[in-house]
């Protein structure tokens, strides 16, 4: 849908210079130190696919609002090539280009970038007129965009009647009005305060779940980019500095610079079962002979293990009291009748503050079970704890989380 | 140091102009004394219809106060025997003001967007607004003879940067992101001016168009030295009679006139809101064209996409 390749944007003169230092993989300081130049984004490529909400996260001066106006052409690359729909925006003529941004590409600024003389009806309608929509026509999409926001009864309002949170909602209002496909959005929310933010963080992923649009989202803070990106791009210096979803970049941060900014993040809310379940290290059949079981409880120095059928679902519970018990009655298989069900399940979409309730109430670790009922792995305490650390003894449950 | 003739040269270059382009100054002349004809002919209705008109100006504009200030200043210039001098008066502030407008507003536009335009603008405006004001009328009676038009040509020039300065900051001061959401939403230049910059940048515009209203209010007396009917030459004559009585009229006639346009202009210009409505359709720019409203019509130059009467379905 979007795609963008090698892109270099330089500030200033002589651009040729420093664009050929940057190509040489030269730092930002080190451009600005030998041309005077700065380099707003230096060999960025990425692809965003029809309907993803991809998220381009960076400290100020990333780069990463420069990257959002190449995508439309609000500043024009110095080098590299920017894709929409497959067609180059480069060769397109201003016409073609003005086209382009009215019916597929709406943006989202950081303060709201609402026109101040102009009701809020006006501005959903903004898009629209500007094709030379009729006004009833306009009026019509608009109200409907504003309805879809929450602010049906505000369009005759002005936009310094309204708080910051209702004129962003205004602003995304104006962009799903013109009915474009792509939604650019340069921090729209960092102007807001938590709770608003919150809001409208909800606000945006339930109209994505309905509308499917393809969204690339600017933002600052991680826990947002976190909590809405399908996949994040992570931007330092106008570089990129790695690619991928949260889970992936939670776990296995490309370098210190990532690990800083990750450590600052709920990773409670981020990882999910899946991302931390483990092999379970013991499970039993029900053709087992009791005394074998005991042998190898013993051997894991535990006390209960699943039983397992054949489709992997859990029969129950097997306790080592019951199988010294079956085991001296000389039985040869394991009897459903003696086993136990304590024990608990969950779903590999559960975030990890969801089990902290869940673990270390029983003897066998928490199950992970599919939809299916079928138990894809199993999450002990010690696991969850090291996760939540962040610690190195979560090593071996993060390379399991790196290649899901 | 060696005598440079700075002055000579200045004097060399008029009389080329003279000889030269003598043509185009006929041209102009010939215009401006039409359009000054044109608007005292506007301001010659009966004394009481005038101050009617003044009136429902100054009540539109700004309310009750200014229109029973409107009415009692104006019955006070006719009572001193005034009233066509002041209409003479406010006829050549009103053309010139209007021409200075019409030049300075959409160079003050070309400035913002081109900052090289705005480079080379600006000490010439210093230039014109600082040199003393006598100075212009010397080359003025040159090309244009005695009368009304050297006058208005003096006093345009004089008036002109302040409309300048003002639209280019007016511009300028839009916020950058909300230009930048026009432009993301694909309009063209020409929408994003319209229907963006100047009406934002409106309540600049007119406090500049404000400024030139009141310079040239400030020139016109003395454009009276060059043979301009009106006031002027009624403060002139008082000076050269040493008539304080007859001078005193006159320089309170004026002050009543600045003191109206002052604030015609001045509620012209604070940001007011229109009423709600719903989209209006686009429409080309109105030109404003009726002499009676000829100050207001220098409002709708300036203002098209905002100030222009909603239409509302």
């Amino acid at each position: 849908m979007i795609r963008g390749t090698a892109l270099f944007k330089v500030f200033g003169e002589p651009a040729p210079q420093a664009l050929q230092m940057a190509q040489a993989g030269a730092s930002r300081q080190e451009v600005l130190a030998a041309t005077g130049c700065t380099v707003g984004v230096s060999d960025v490529s990425f692809e965003v696919e029809r309907g993803e909400l991809f998220v381009v996260m960076g400290l100020s001066g990333s780069g990463k609002s420069t990257l959002v106006r190449l995508i439309n052409r609000l500043i024009p690359p110095t080098t590299g090539i920017m894709e929409i729909e497959g067609r180059d925006i480069a060769a397109m003529s201003q016409p073609e280009l003005r086209t382009l941004r009215n019916r597929k590409l709406a943006m989202v600024f950081q303060h709201f970038a609402l026109f101040p003389h102009r009701t809020v009806l006006e501005n959903a309608a903004y898009g629209l007129r500007v094709r030379n929509e009729p006004a009833a026509r306009a009026s019509e999409r608009a109200e409907w965009a504003l309805a879809e926001v929450g602010l049906r009864d505000r369009g005759s309002a002005y936009p310094d009647e309204l708080s910051g949170g209702m004129k962003q909602r205004v602003g995304l209002a104006r962009a799903l009005a013109t009915d474009a496909d792509v939604l650019l959005m340069d921090e729209p929310f960092s102007a807001l305060d938590p709770l608003i933010r919150r809001e409208v963080q909800d606000l945006l992923l339930k109209l994505q779940a309905e509308l499917h649009k393809t969204i690339v989202f600017i933002t600052h803070d991680l826990n947002e980019a976190m909590r809405l990106g399908d996949r994040i791009l992570l931007m330092k210096d106008g570089r990129v500095v790695q690619q991928g979803t949260g889970p992936e970049i939670l776990s296995a941060p490309a370098d210190d610079y990532v690990s800083k900014f990750v450590a600052d993040v709920d990773r409670t809310r981020v990882l999910t079962a899946e991302n931390v379940m483990s092999e379970p290290r013991l499970v039993a059949t029900l053709e087992e002979r009791p005394e074998d079981l005991l042998r190898r409880l013993g051997q894991h120095e535990a006390n209960a293990a699943y039983v397992l059928n054949g489709q992997r679902r859990i029969i129950g519970v097997a306790v080592d009291e019951q199988l010294a018990a079956a085991a001296q009655r000389g039985e040869s298989s394991l009897s459903p009748g003696s086993f136990i069900d304590d024990y608990l399940t969950t779903t590999p979409g559960q975030p990890l503050i969801g089990l902290c309730s869940l673990v270390g109430r029983h003897a066998v670790p928490l199950a992970v079970v599919d939809d299916g009922g079928r138990m894809v792995g199993v999450v002990p305490r010690a696991t969850l704890l090291a996760a939540l650390a962040g610690s190195a003894q979560g090593e071996s449950a993060e390379s399991e989380m790196a290649h899901a | 140091m060696p005598r440079i003739y700075v002055g000579n040269g200045i004097s060399t270059a008029i009389n080329w102009l003279l000889a030269h382009l003598s043509g185009l100054f006929d041209a102009i002349a010939t215009v401006t004394s039409h359009l000054v004809n044109w608007v005292g002919g506007a301001f010659s209705l009966p004394v009481w219809a005038m101050i009617v008109i003044f009136a429902i100006w100054a009540f539109l504009a700004s309310g009750p106060g200014l229109a029973v200030f409107t009415v009692l200043a104006f019955l006070l210039i006719d009572s001193m025997r005034l009233w066509t001098q002041t209409m003479q008066t406010l006829g050549v502030v009103v053309v010139a003001a209007l021409i200075a407008t019409l030049i300075g507003v959409p160079l003050g536009v070309w400035a913002a967007r081109r900052p090289l335009v705005g480079t080379i603008t600006r000490p010439v405006l210093d230039f014109m607004q600082t040199l003393p004001v006598f100075v212009y009328l010397i080359p003025a009676v040159f090309f244009f003879g005695i009368g009304a038009v050297p006058g208005v040509v003096a006093t345009m020039i004089f008036a002109i940067p302040p409309a300048v300065r003002l639209t280019e900051l007016g511009i300028r001061q839009v916020d950058r992101e909300t230009v930048e959401a026009a432009e993301a939403f694909g309009s063209t230049p020409s929408q994003i001016l319209r229907q963006v910059q100047l009406p934002l940048a409106l309540p600049s515009i007119m406090a500049g168009i404000n400024q030139v209203i009141m310079l040239a209010l400030s020139m016109v007396v003395v454009a009276g030295l060059v043979g301009a009917a009106g006031l002027g030459s009624t403060v002139v004559r008082s000076v050269t009679q040493l008539d304080v009585a007859g001078g005193f009229e006159g320089g309170i006639a004026v002050v009543i006139l600045a003191i109206y346009l002052d604030r015609l202009t001045a509620a012209l210009a604070a940001p007011r809101r229109r009423a709600p409505t719903r989209l209006r359709p686009e429409t080309a720019p109105p030109v404003s064209d009726s002499p009676q409203s000829a100050t207001l019509a220098m409002a709708a130059v300036a203002s098209q996409p905002a100030a222009e009467p909603t239409a509302s379905k």
